[in-house]
This record gives C-alpha cells, sequence and structure tokens, in this order.
C-alpha cells in the first residue's frame, strides 16, 4: 500500500478489531418480522446474529424478502416487530447495482461515504486511492461510470464502501447483474478483503455456489413471508482459492442448499 | 454524433493493469471526427428553399395565391435591400439588439424562477400539486388574453415585454428541472440517506448533478421560446422606446417594405439558431464528458 503515516489504513486495523470483540454480534436480529404498509407480508419472524469474522450469505427465490432483510438490517427500513442491534456507525452498504453517481469519476465517487462523513479533502483522497488499488482498479481513477464495464464499476462501488473502513458489510445481491466470469472474479475480490480484513457480512444472494464459496454459514429463506428454514455452516478454511468450486464436498454442500431451498419453495 | 456511444468498450473484467494498457492504446474519442453530412445535409436544404423561394416569387405567388410577385421578393432583393442597404441593416441590427436584450434579461429570469419553482415542487408532492397546474394553465394562456391586465399592471417600459417573454419561456425550465431532480435513482437515495446526509446536501450533491442533463434541455428550449416571447411581446406593448426587431418589422409592414421584412424575419431566425447553439454548447461543455446521450 502506501505509507504508514495514515491511521485508516485498513491492514493494521482489523487485527484489532477482531480481538477485541470476537464475542459481541455485530449485527444481531430479534424477532424481526416486517409487513409492509400495503399489507405485504415479507418477513416473517426471523432471529439470528453475525458476529465479527462471520460471513453469513441468505439464500432464497426471488421476491422472499431477502433485500427487505437487508434494508431492515442497515436502518432504511424500521421492522413492524422485534429489534434489531447493529451500530450503524461502523455499516458499510453494497448495493444491487452499483449506484455510482455518473457525473464523478472513480476517484471521487469513491470519496463520497467520506466526504458526506465529512472528512478531510486530503484524507479521504489518501483513503480514496487505497480502496482503488484494494480493488484492482489503479489507473481508472479519472474515468466516468459511462466509461467502466459493469464489473469494474461494481469495484468501484466495493471500493467506496471501503473507504469508511466498515465493520458489518450489507451486500445487496452486488453481482446479481454481472455474468457468471465476472461475478467469480470479483467473489475472488470480496474473499480476499474478507481474508484481510476479517469483517462481519450479511450478503444476500440467489446463486447457490456463490453462496458457498464466499461464507462461513449459508442461511436458506423460505418463499413469502420469508423465513430462515435452515442454516448451513460452511467448513471450508480460509484461503479460499478459485478450484474450491470443483472440489466433490463443496457440490454436496451445494446439494444441500439446494434441497433446503425446494424444500421452502414448496 | 458518434460520441452519443462511448467508444470505450471495455474488453471484459480483467486485472487492473491490463486492461489500463488497452485502455490507453484505445484511440481518442471520435468526437473530433467530422462528418461532411452534417454540413452538407442542412446546404443542400437551403438551397433548394432558397430555389423554391425564387420560384414562388417568379411565378407561384401569382399562380397558386392570386398575388403580385412582390410581396415576396426574390432573396437577392432581400440580401440587397435589407442588409446591403445601410439604413435598413442599421435599423434591423438595432432592433435585434433590443430584442436579443429583452430575451437574455427574460431568460434569466425564466430561469432563476422556474428553477426556483421546480426545486419547491420537487421538495414535496403536495406542493407539486399546489404549483404544477398552473404551470401548465398558464402554458396554455393566450398572450392576446391577458394583454389588458399586463398593461393595466406594468408602467411603460421594458416591464410588459419581459413579462411576456417569462410567461412564454418559463414552462419548459420549471417542468424539466423538476424531472431532472426526480430522476436520481432510488438507489442513490439509499446511499444517501445511509450516510445521513441533510436535505441540502442531497440537493447540492445528488438531485441537482443528476438533473443537469435535463435542466439543460430545459434551457434549450427556453431560450428559442425567450426569443419568441420577446418578440410577441414588442407586437403587443411598443411604447417606452427600445424599438425591438418585431417593432421594426411592423413598423416597414406599414411601409409595405417587404424586402426589409423579409430581412428582419431571417435575423430573428438566426438569432434563434445562435440561442439553440449555443445552449447545445454549453450543454456538452457542462455534462457531456459524463452524461450518456449528449448531444
Amino acid at each position: 500500500m502506501h505509507d504508514s503515516t495514515q491511521p485508516e489504513t485498513p491492514a493494521p486495523t482489523m487485527v484489532t478489531r477482531m480481538n477485541d470483540s470476537v464475542s459481541r454480534p455485530a449485527l444481531s436480529f430479534n424477532g424481526v418480522s416486517m409487513v409492509y404498509p400495503d399489507g405485504t407480508h415479507a418477513l416473517g419472524e426471523t432471529t439470528f446474529d453475525v458476529h465479527p469474522g462471520e460471513f453469513v450469505t441468505v439464500v432464497g427465490p426471488s421476491g422472499c424478502g431477502k433485500s427487505t432483510l437487508l434494508k431492515i438490517a442497515s436502518g432504511l427500513n424500521a421492522p413492524t416487530t422485534g429489534s434489531v442491534t447493529v451500530d450503524r456507525t461502523k455499516v458499510g452498504y453494497v448495493f444491487q447495482d452499483a449506484t455510482l453517481l455518473q457525473w464523478r469519476n472513480v476517484q471521487h465517487n469513491v470519496e463520497l461515504l467520506a466526504e458526506l462523513a465529512g472528512v478531510s479533502k486530503t484524507e479521504r483522497a489518501q483513503r480514496a486511492t487505497d480502496a482503488i488499488n484494494m480493488v484492482g482498479l489503479g489507473g481508472f481513477e479519472r474515468k466516468y461510470p459511462k466509461q467502466l464495464s459493469g464489473g469494474m464499476k461494481m469495484r468501484a462501488s466495493l471500493a467506496r464502501t471501503l473507504v469508511l473502513d466498515p465493520s458489518m458489510f450489507l451486500f445487496d445481491e452486488p453481482f446479481g447483474a454481472v455474468d457468471e466470469i465476472t461475478r467469480e472474479r470479483l467473489n475472488d475480490e470480496v474473499i480476499s478483503l474478507f481474508e484481510r480484513q476479517r469483517f462481519a457480512a450479511l450478503f444476500i444472494t440467489h446463486s447457490i455456489s456463490e453462496a458457498v464459496f464466499l461464507s462461513t454459514k449459508v442461511m436458506v429463506m423460505s418463499a413469502r413471508p420469508g423465513r430462515i428454514v435452515a442454516s448451513i455452516d460452511i467448513p471450508f478454511e480460509y484461503p479460499r482459492v478459485p478450484d474450491l468450486r470443483f472440489e466433490p464436498e463443496f457440490a454436496r454442500i451445494s446439494g444441500e442448499i439446494s434441497h433446503a431451498l425446494r424444500g421452502a419453495h414448496a | 454524433m458518434s460520441d452519443l456511444h462511448n467508444p470505450f468498450i471495455v474488453p471484459g473484467e480483467d486485472a487492473g493493469a491490463v486492461e489500463h494498457h488497452i485502455l490507453d492504446a484505445a484511440p481518442p474519442t471520435p468526437n473530433a471526427k467530422f462528418q461532411w453530412s452534417t454540413l452538407i445535409g442542412p446546404l443542400v436544404t437551403f438551397v433548394l428553399f432558397l430555389l423554391f423561394w425564387q420560384y414562388m416569387h417568379e411565378s407561384g405567388m401569382r399562380t397558386f395565391f392570386d398575388k403580385p410577385g412582390f410581396m415576396l421578393p426574390s432573396p437577392v432583393t432581400v440580401v440587397d435591400q435589407a442588409f446591403l442597404t445601410a439604413k435598413a441593416r442599421g435599423k434591423l441590427i438595432n432592433g435585434l439588439g433590443w430584442t436579443a436584450l429583452v430575451a437574455s434579461i427574460g431568460l434569466a429570469i425564466t430561469i432563476v424562477l422556474g428553477m426556483t419553482l421546480a426545486m419547491i415542487m420537487a421538495r414535496a408532492k403536495w406542493a407539486e400539486h399546489a404549483v404544477y397546474p398552473y404551470l401548465v394553465a398558464l402554458q396554455a394562456t393566450p398572450v392576446l388574453a391577458i394583454v389588458p391586465v399586463i398593461a393595466a399592471v406594468f408602467p411603460d417600459g421594458i416591464g410588459p415585454r419581459l413579462f411576456v417573454c417569462v410567461m412564454i419561456s418559463i414552462f419548459p425550465v420549471a417542468s424539466n428541472t423538476l424531472f431532472g431532480l426526480l430522476s436520481a435513482d432510488s438507489g442513490q437515495h439509499d446511499l444517501f440517506t445511509l450516510s445521513g446526509a441533510s436535505r441540502f446536501t442531497r440537493l447540492r450533491k445528488l438531485q441537482l448533478p443528476a438533473a443537469m442533463p435535463a435542466i439543460f434541455t430545459g434551457f434549450r428550449i427556453s431560450a428559442g421560446l425567450s426569443v419568441i416571447g420577446a418578440v410577441v411581446g414588442e407586437q403587443f406593448f411598443r411604447s417606452g422606446g427600445m424599438p425591438g426587431i418585431g417593432i421594426v418589422i411592423e413598423e416597414y409592414r406599414q411601409k409595405i417594405r417587404f424586402p426589409q421584412i423579409y430581412g428582419g424575419l431571417v435575423l430573428v431566425a438566426a438569432l434563434g439558431i445562435a440561442v439553440f447553439l449555443f445552449f447545445g454548447w454549453l450543454t456538452k461543455v457542462v455534462v457531456g464528458h459524463w452524461h450518456e446521450s449528449t448531444r
């Protein structure tokens, strides 16, 4: 990275963070349910914790309330019942679309959250540069979103979230719109970030292989109103290599999740 | 038009360094590539138009309308008597200057007022409901119908003309700005919500920039209308000095000086085109580097 005068360099902070707060969950859902004003019962009663260093993925059929779950976790929506415990200042949200501001180049897009948080100009420029390099977008700082491919936009979006150095990541089907090949590369990127920083993550997807590849735990959601019907621990050690996807054990676990999903769908 | 679609088609999703080279090697935006058709197209139309004009002057007027040809003087006569004669030229150019002045001030008022109204409307649905129907009504009101009101309210001078100008040109700015302010997508709004951004920050850093392409489209339409508004205003409110081009044309009409009338029309049209091109250029400068489909 760069010289270590910046106190916010992510690399050194992660270790301490891991040791601090292993016991306290980074995110805690307690009997949370959601009924929209129009009567749609989006989320049934849901209780779970995500601890620091845990990468929890939620898979479910489309329209099962996965996104609702994440919106509640971030505080964008208030739950109808139950409570959520999370330190909102430490939450980083990665959106379904890249949601870059088209009129800002990559550098200024990545600086945005720090800018809104009131971080000084030089400080946020430095942090943005680090984040951009971390996601492999170095050299593209001056490009505008319209000049980037879908995968590169997602990288920029990831970098933007990294700038505030969150300890709890919320991913809302971030790679749903990109092709399979790009998705796998972006998964590698997320995995290596996770291996380096060991944040807590709640990841929404409808791709089983993505879920198994990334996670320490996969939760299966039923069709609406969404409830967690299965919770499967993923035993693979980190660092995880791309070829993990072709291991028999990987296939077996994927099958198990697929069965749970089918049961949930019926 | 070749800059409509971005030329950087990034090949695949590779590691940064490799793609960077590919991007660097890519030719510069074919912005600069000159298209002959953009010049020849209008030129062909222009020549055909002149030929048609000349034909109408020589026999068309009599054949089709049973009117004498001098009512539509030949283009050569128009150029000669309106532009190559010092006195007529001076009068017309002077008139164009007054009209341009009224149109510019009117457009400035239109932009400030239109954008302010749009920002108020963008704040809340009820504000939109309270204001928008009346903008539509204003748009639909014939100037002629409220001439007595304007005459009664405003003193002589530039006031009544400005009122007409603003009345005619405000709608596109207001409606386009409103549309633009509401065009930021919900994900981007969520982003600002999660950051705890204030309303003002959201307006300044999200809604206004997102609205720029639409706002400039509004500017361009309103700018053309402001010229029309200024000329229309002159037709109804001639007192108070400042003989704009509409007044000069009317004077020539009373004297049955057709070449000068058409000369005036050409100048007004030229002003309209100039204003349109200027705002097209300004749009490109301000939002061309990021907007997908800037013309």
